[in-house]
């Protein structure tokens, strides 16, 4: 095989409290001319810090250990600053996760996007401008003569996404390291720009790492995978070999999530839903986000909102937690009608209504230990003082699968994402509510982790009949987790029923969007669909309908 | 009209309501001080005529309000009154003065912002070596003596060891520019010494603040050069802030040099409003401070406009 990247048994550590410690043990890993290779794992795996090593990069606070990084027979460890300098973005390039942060606010795409090649002197700017309008045509974003000329604040994610694979590709490099790309995008975004990248990569014969944690994902993208954990490799294999023969359990368990179904459920006793959404409309100002919503949610059981970004789900929970006062309708819960700020409700009533957010890492303040962030409610709510408060939150913690004597005196930043997650339950818990509004509690976690927040979730449903509005974008959690589903598009509620029924044919055109999105494990899957949709689209015309509505 | 038009039109509202609100202050304190103005300043030998005279010529039997709304009504014509001690039209008096001290403050940020921003970037690239720290340490132990000590030590190695140059900054109206750019080189370098630390440092937290985004890592990642990724990438991101720390210390070499304009008899504001004070010529005193007051002001709206014409993302709504 012709390597055109070889990684030989690269170790790399991080800085600890006591000294170094070896986060990427090991590791061996080849990429010849063209070809893709995944490379999957949870967070803390290292396949991000293997990625950035195979540019001689490693981020503050690491160092390469031992090794060997070897790029065209060149040796990266060790190498000259100037050396890499004239590799990075010209022979190896990179396209970041969240392209919003990695592109510089105050530039336009444009700028960026030439400076490699101009800086590299591989072309001239006028040169490099039109090769970038080119790369943007094949990147199918809309109006590639024109778009080069926003900020990145004017671009939608998916089209910055794209705007700066197309920036990777600028000097036409032999190797693009790709760090999770999609991970940020919703469903039907995502699907859009792997296939943009995928042709792109393909078309110019570019060698290409790419790193996510969705096994799925990679399936779509990759001629070879490598499964790692915990800076160790698992396994190595051909994609399809991989995906009908996963020689290692740790492998098979990465679709975990996939599997989850609730524990069955005790019949509901009170036929009364415990909150109804009723014809509200809301906005920012100007800005109309939500129009004539209505549902509701059944006691004891969890409703999913889904959508796509901007499609309401989170303003509908603002406005349910008294955040956002509606223009119009109203939010019952109980039989009563809320009053629109949360601020005029009566504390029990606070109390009762509870919500758990997407970013447990800004949901909690940095300098709280977890007494702290479990007491406050204990102490607010039910006036728990002492020795008793203390107790309730041994209990909590217990309840939430943390060791109570190991973890009552930490710091938010000495726990885990899934550690700081389940807090966020916790801290909801201690409120004794009734009602809780999960709002995306499980986006920002790997698939283990999540799966474990989900079972945990379940479990505190069975055990004290709460009641569940669960927001996501993810359609597997959904159909792990929901009993009834209410899909939003645009502010608007465009299908509801329960989730049997939403999973099963026919299916409202956006519904049918949606579901058909999620990537399935089988690796022609992206081809067959592009191909369906291609088809669908000359022939009525109702698949491209949604999908312009989509992007 | 476009939403950054807007905010920039709404901060002039609030400067100019800040400035009458501040006027308002200055004209109100100056009331409230003790004994009677005509009195204090035509001293024990004033007879009942000479102080009706003068009560009458200077408005002071007038109430507060009025003579309140007259002077406001002068000071935006462009006459601030008369002198109550020379009876000197007080536009005049200060015309010299501010030119001076104007000047000054302008040659001493001349040098001062570029070196400053300057040496931040340079302690920024270099973060932790010892030219960081050598920046870092020597300019904030400047800033942590007296300002007068500054200056004094500058006259004992400038003036009075080496006699490069004078000690004495003795401008004089008609000086020409090179003459008078060497007369007053010690005062503007003690104020460049002064006001440097600040500037500097901030430049340097304002980038290396940036330098762990992503988009800093991105840059790197290109193969950019870390020279270029600083002043490319993560400077035009750091405007804001560097503009409000400038504008506080222009702000400071016009009304806060009164110590250094005293150590080199320079005559600037600052010496004309200490005069002011302890001849008792209240009608000086109020039309200086209203001068320091709009100088603070329209430097401190200057940053912000600045900060909000930095930001793309008001430049260039969706």
């Amino acid at each position: 095989m012709d390597g055109l990247l070889e990684i030989q048994d690269l170790r790399i550590e991080g800085r600890a409290q006591d000294g170094w410690r070896e986060i990427v043990k090991g590791v061996d890993l080849t990429v010849a001319k063209g070809e893709i290779v995944g490379l999957i794992g949870e967070s803390g795996a290292g396949k991000s810090t293997l990625g950035l090593a195979a540019m001689g990069h490693v981020k503050p606070g690491l160092r390469i250990a031992g090794g060997s990084i070897r790029f065209d027979g060149q040796e990266l460890i060790g190498a000259r600053e100037s050396a890499l300098r004239d590799l990075r973005g010209r022979r190896i390039a990179y396209v970041a996760q969240s392209s919003a942060a990695a592109f510089n606010p105050a530039w336009r795409l444009i700028d960026q996007h030439c400076e490699g090649p101009v800086q590299h002197r591989v072309m001239s700017r006028a040169q490099a401008g039109d090769e970038a309008v080119k790369l943007y045509r094949e990147m199918r974003l809309p109006d590639p003569e024109q778009i080069g000329f926003r900020y990145p604040h004017q671009v939608s994610g998916g089209q910055l996404q794209r705007a700066m694979t197309a920036m990777a590709m600028a000097c036409r490099p032999d190797l693009i390291i790709f760090d999770e790309p999609t991970t940020a995008l919703d469903v039907t975004t995502q699907i859009e720009v792997l296939a943009a990248i995928r042709d792109a990569v393909r078309d110019h014969d570019t060698a290409a790492i790419y790193i996510t944690h969705d096994l799925a994902v990679v399936a779509q993208m990759a001629d070879r995978v490598k499964v790692l954990l915990k800076g160790t490799e698992v396994e190595e294999a051909p994609t399809r070999e991989m995906l009908a023969h996963p020689r290692e359990d740790y492998t098979r368990s990465l679709w975990a999530v996939r599997e989850f179904r609730p524990s069955p459920r005790a019949p509901v006793t009170d036929p009364r839903p415990i909150l109804r959404i009723e014809n509200v409309s809301a906005s920012y100002g100007a800005l109309p986000v939500l129009q004539d919503v209505s549902f509701s949610v059944p006691r004891g059981r969890t409703v999913a909102v889904v959508g796509e970004s901007g499609s309401g789900k989170s303003t509908t929970a603002r406005v349910i937690m008294g955040l956002l006062a509606p223009t119009q309708g109203r939010v019952v819960f109980e039989g009563q009608p809320l009053v629109a700020h949360s601020r005029r409700r009566p504390r029990d009533l606070q109390r009762r209504v509870q919500m758990i957010h997407q970013m447990a890492d800004t949901a909690l303040n940095p300098w709280h230990r977890v007494r702290d962030v479990i007491g406050r409610p204990l102490e607010f709510f039910l006036g728990l003082r002492g020795a008793a408060k203390e107790a309730r939150i041994r209990e909590l913690l217990a309840e939430i699968e943390l060791e109570p004597a190991q973890f009552i005196d930490r710091l938010p930043g000495e726990l885990s994402g899934g550690q700081k997650q389940r807090l966020c339950i916790a801290r909801a818990l201690a409120a004794n509510p009734d009602f809780i509004i999960c709002d995306e509690v499980t986006s920002a976690l790997d698939q283990i982790v999540a799966e474990g927040i989900l079972r945990l979730l379940d479990r505190l449903q069975r055990d004290k009949g709460l009641s569940y509005l669960f927001i996501t974008h993810d359609l597997a959690t959904v159909r792990s987790i929901a009993d009834e589903v209410v899909v939003m598009q645009k502010g608007k509620v465009v299908e509801q029923g329960p989730k049997d029924r939403m999973f099963a044919p026919p299916h409202h055109p956006y519904t049918e969007l949606l579901l058909s999105s999620v990537p399935e494990m089988d690796p022609d899957w992206l081809t067959r669909l592009l191909e369906q949709r291609r088809h669908g689209a000359s022939g009525e015309g109702a698949g491209e309908g949604a999908r312009g509505n989509a992007a | 009209m476009s939403p950054i038009s807007k905010l920039i039109l709404r901060r002039l509202a609030i400067g100019a309501l800040t400035l009458l609100i501040v006027s308002a202050i200055i004209f109100w304190a100056i009331e409230l001080l003790p004994g009677d103005i005509a009195t204090e300043v035509l001293g024990q030998s004033a007879t009942p005529e000479t102080l009706a005279a003068f009560r009458e010529r200077f408005g002071l039997n007038d109430p507060a309000l009025v003579r309140y709304i007259n002077w406001l009504g002068g000071a935006l014509t462009g006459d601030l009154g008369l002198s109550m001690a020379n009876q000197r039209p007080i536009s005049q008096l200060l015309g010299d003065r501010s030119f001076n001290t104007f000047f000054l403050a302008g040659y001493a940020a001349l040098i001062a912002i570029p070196l400053a921003v300057g040496l931040g970037i340079v302690a920024a690239l270099y973060r932790g070596s010892w030219l960081d720290r050598f920046i870092s340490s020597s300019t904030l132990a400047v800033i942590s003596f007296p300002e007068y000590f500054v200056a004094y030590i500058l006259i004992l190695i400038f003036a009075v060891h080496l006699q490069w140059f004078p000690s004495l900054a003795a401008v004089a109206p008609g000086m020409d520019l090179t003459q008078r750019l060497y007369v007053t080189f010690l005062p503007a370098l003690t104020m460049v010494l002064i006001v440097m630390a600040h500037m500097m440092r901030m430049t340097r937290a304002a980038i290396v603040n940036l330098l762990a985004l992503p988009y800093v890592e991105m840059a790197h990642l290109k193969g950019i050069r870390r020279r270029r990724v600083i002043t490319v990438h993560a400077l035009p991101n750091a405007v804001a802030p560097i503009a409000t720390v400038i504008a506080l210390n222009l702000a400071y070499l016009i009304v806060g040099v009164v110590l250094v304009e005293v150590v080199f008899v320079y005559p600037g504001l600052g010496q004309l409003l200490v005069d002011s004070v302890a001849k008792r010529d209240i009608t000086v005193v109020q039309a200086a401070c209203l001068i320091f007051a709009a100088t603070y002001i329209l430097l401190n709206l200057a940053a912000d406009i600045i900060g909000i014409v930095s930001n793309p993302r008001l430049l260039h709504p969706r």
